[in-house]
């Protein structure tokens, strides 16, 4: 048992994973000598060599294309996009390719490659590197997204990803990595992929949320529970697909539900739950549905990305909103 | 067998790393007087440099990203450019965009993560600093084809790292610009290293000039640590594409003495021993040594040449120091030409949570 922040827990599922599964290749750009620029990768090139841990040139496009060949070909490629801003090159090649090579040749090729990035703003980062584009993917048919909010469910999601048999997008909020440090057992051990968290019970109101914006919502419900409004979170975890069940059973009994996303508002998956909650859990429902979101606008540039980022304050106004007249 | 085609990459250099001269000079660098304000323009960018680090280091500015050995690079090739061509920069190209007008303090707004530091007051039809790798050499061609289009007379000029030739929007947009023989230059700013992968890693190409000829037009090398040798090939490149003569590649060869950014260590990656022998290639001393060779400097003029540079880079930091914090609305208020009354309602909610103060919190 180690403590351990975000980013060391990812390194330990990585190494965990390549140790145990020879099938296992990692590419991407600085990620064998340098061991990453935010450090995932560390030690790994000199554990498990060049061959294995690759170099590759600078070229979004073709660390995802060439994965996808080699996923076809019977190994399992975790790449690394260095910047949640390059990912967009990738698309192509995963929507097109990744997503749907099994459905293409009816199961007799399929995908197995992990897409790792870091996502999100908080970090006073340059241009174009505190992206979300989480729904992007989530859109496409085909594909797993997932995005850890703490260490230990980073390594067993992470582990998860490397072991599913079809394409994984795995984002990893920046902001996290090395804001806080937790219990993380390096046995192995897998989280399922494709159900919610709950990580507090309540019975006020369900506060839905994912990735780095745990932490918010987190602080806000330490917040509400001080005025004895009680809220139950829940860490979605897994995006796509979607475990509607835990939220909606959570929300069949606080009644109330507010989701909170750092991606902008508009088409954002807080839509999509929202979506759901009006399909199939509208008659459990006291109060119509909150989202505090991202605006509609492009991520500011650090001066400005704390006024884009959700605030406790306002989550706590949205869990307000949602009690007013009761 | 049939030999169908033969090609070739010329290399130039006019001063050698001592200062000395190994080739009759070009017309432009014929009067040494002339190169001063070269001399100046180099020594500015690294003034600048030294203080942008310090700046960083100090929490005044976010990542910034040195040009450190490479300033001959920008200032060869922006002193060859007219005011009406258009620079589509990467984001270590500085040298370059000061040329051209963009001021320091704007800089610094920019690295200090504030949008108005690509609202340039000069150069209005400069493109902003380029961080996704290569995706301007695109907008470039582009901007190229606008000019031939319309018949004017001005060029686009994209510069771009060792590494970003790695990328497919590179190779695109050479081909799209010489099969429009559109007026474009494209420097390659070879400094080595791409982050932490050095140039062999990169790709096993003998050059990387040579990636023009795939597409049809000439790329040629320059030792980049020769203002002489960058700003002769610029011009020639340069007049060719006004003349309606098409693009061309520069690849011009220094070396990062610097870490990628401000969030790098290459320490991690690279033996400081061979960074430290490269310093005797560098642009500065090489320019200065000739100078001096040819009586055309004194030491009385570098001091005082340098207190110009150190009070030029002070002012412009006191200048960005004063600015007063971006608004809260500016996020929305730039988003579209006018902002949709969809968004009015986010943008109220942002004003209503924004802190009294302006600026960040968190």
């Amino acid at each position: 048992m180690a403590e351990l922040n975000l980013i060391e827990a990812i390194n330990h599922a990585l190494a965990y994973e390549m140790a145990h599964d020879p099938a296992v290749v990692m590419l991407g750009e600085d990620i064998g000598v340098n061991g990453g620029v935010f450090r995932a990768t560390v030690g790994l090139q000199q554990q498990f060599g060049a061959e294995r841990v690759i170099d590759t040139p600078l070229a979004e496009t073709a660390i995802a294309g060439t994965a996808i060949g080699m996923a076809a070909m019977g190994l399992k490629p975790v790449a690394e996009i260095q910047f949640s801003g390059f990912i967009y090159p990738t698309i192509d090649h995963i929507i097109n390719h990744a997503a749907r090579l099994r459905n293409r040749t009816r199961g007799r090729l399929s995908c197995p490659m992990v897409l790792r990035s870091p996502c999100g703003a908080g970090i006073h980062a340059p241009e174009h590197h505190s992206e979300s584009p989480e729904t992007l993917f989530a859109h496409m048919p085909g594909l797993r997204v997932v995005m850890p909010s703490s260490p230990s469910r980073a390594y067993g999601l992470l582990l998860a990803a490397m072991r599913d048999p079809d394409p994984v997008i795995f984002l990893e909020p920046t902001r996290l990595y090395r804001l806080f440090k937790q219990e993380v057992v390096d046995d192995g051990t897998a989280l399922p992929l494709d159900v919610c968290f709950t990580l507090r019970s309540g019975t006020d109101v369900t506060l839905v949320s994912w990735g780095a914006m745990l932490h918010e919502t987190q602080a806000a419900a330490d917040a509400l529970a001080q005025e004895g409004i009680m809220a139950e979170v829940i860490d979605v975890a897994t995006l796509k697909p979607l475990d509607m069940e835990t939220i909606l059973e959570s929300v069949s009994r606080t009644g109330r539900c507010v989701i909170v996303h750092e991606a902008a508002r508009t088409a954002g998956f807080g839509a999509e739950i929202a979506a759901n909650l009006a399909e199939h859990g509208l008659y459990s429902l006291l109060a119509p549905v909150q989202r505090v979101t991202g605006y509609d606008i492009v991520v500011p540039m650090a001066r400005l990305e704390y006024q884009y980022l959700p605030s406790v304050e306002r989550i706590v106004a949205a869990v307000r909103k949602t009690l007013e007249g009761s | 067998m049939t030999t169908i085609a033969r090609f070739q990459v010329e290399y130039t250099r006019f001063v050698d790393p001592q200062g000395e001269a190994t080739q009759p000079l070009p017309e432009f660098a014929l009067d040494p007087a002339a190169l001063i304000p070269l001399y100046r323009a180099m020594l500015l960018t690294r003034t600048f440099d030294t203080k942008a680090i310090a700046l960083q280091r100090t929490g005044k500015i976010g990542t910034f990203a040195s040009a450190l050995g490479q300033e001959a690079i920008g200032v060869g090739v922006a002193s060859a450019m007219r005011a009406e061509d258009v620079l589509v920069p990467s984001y270590r190209d500085h040298a370059a965009q000061f040329m051209r007008g963009v001021t320091m303090s704007e800089s610094l707004l920019y690295w200090g993560g504030d949008e108005r530091g690509s609202n340039f007051a000069v150069p209005r039809d400069d493109f902003p600093i380029c961080v996704p790798i290569a995706t301007q050499v695109c907008h470039a061609a582009g901007a190229a084809y606008a000019f031939k289009l319309r018949r004017e007379a001005r060029v686009a000029v994209s510069f771009l790292g060792d590494g970003a030739t790695s990328k497919g929007d590179f190779y695109e947009a050479l081909n799209f610009a010489a099969a429009w023989q559109a007026p474009l230059v494209v420097v390659v700013n070879n400094n080595q290293w791409a982050i932490s992968v050095p140039r062999s890693v990169q790709t096993v190409a003998q050059t990387l000039a040579q990636k023009a000829i795939a597409a049809g037009f000439e790329g040629c090398q320059v030792d980049g640590n020769d203002v002489i040798a960058v700003r002769h090939a610029a011009q020639q490149a340069i007049e060719k594409a006004r003349t309606g003569g098409g693009p061309s590649l520069i690849e011009a060869i220094s070396y990062r003495l610097g870490d990628h950014t401000t969030a790098d260590d290459a320490t991690r990656y690279r033996d400081p021993e061979v960074v430290q022998q490269q310093w005797a290639f560098e642009p500065i001393v090489r320019l200065r040594s000739y100078l001096l060779r040819v009586n055309a400097w004194s030491q009385q003029e570098e001091e005082q040449l340098v207190k110009e540079c150190t009070n030029a880079v002070n002012e412009a930091v006191e200048a960005y120091l004063a600015m007063p914090p971006p608004t809260t609305a500016a996020m929305f208020d730039h988003l579209y030409a006018t902002l949709p009354a969809a968004l009015q309602e986010q943008r109220d909610t942002a004003l209503h949570f924004a802190p009294p103060q302006g600026g960040e919190h968190g």
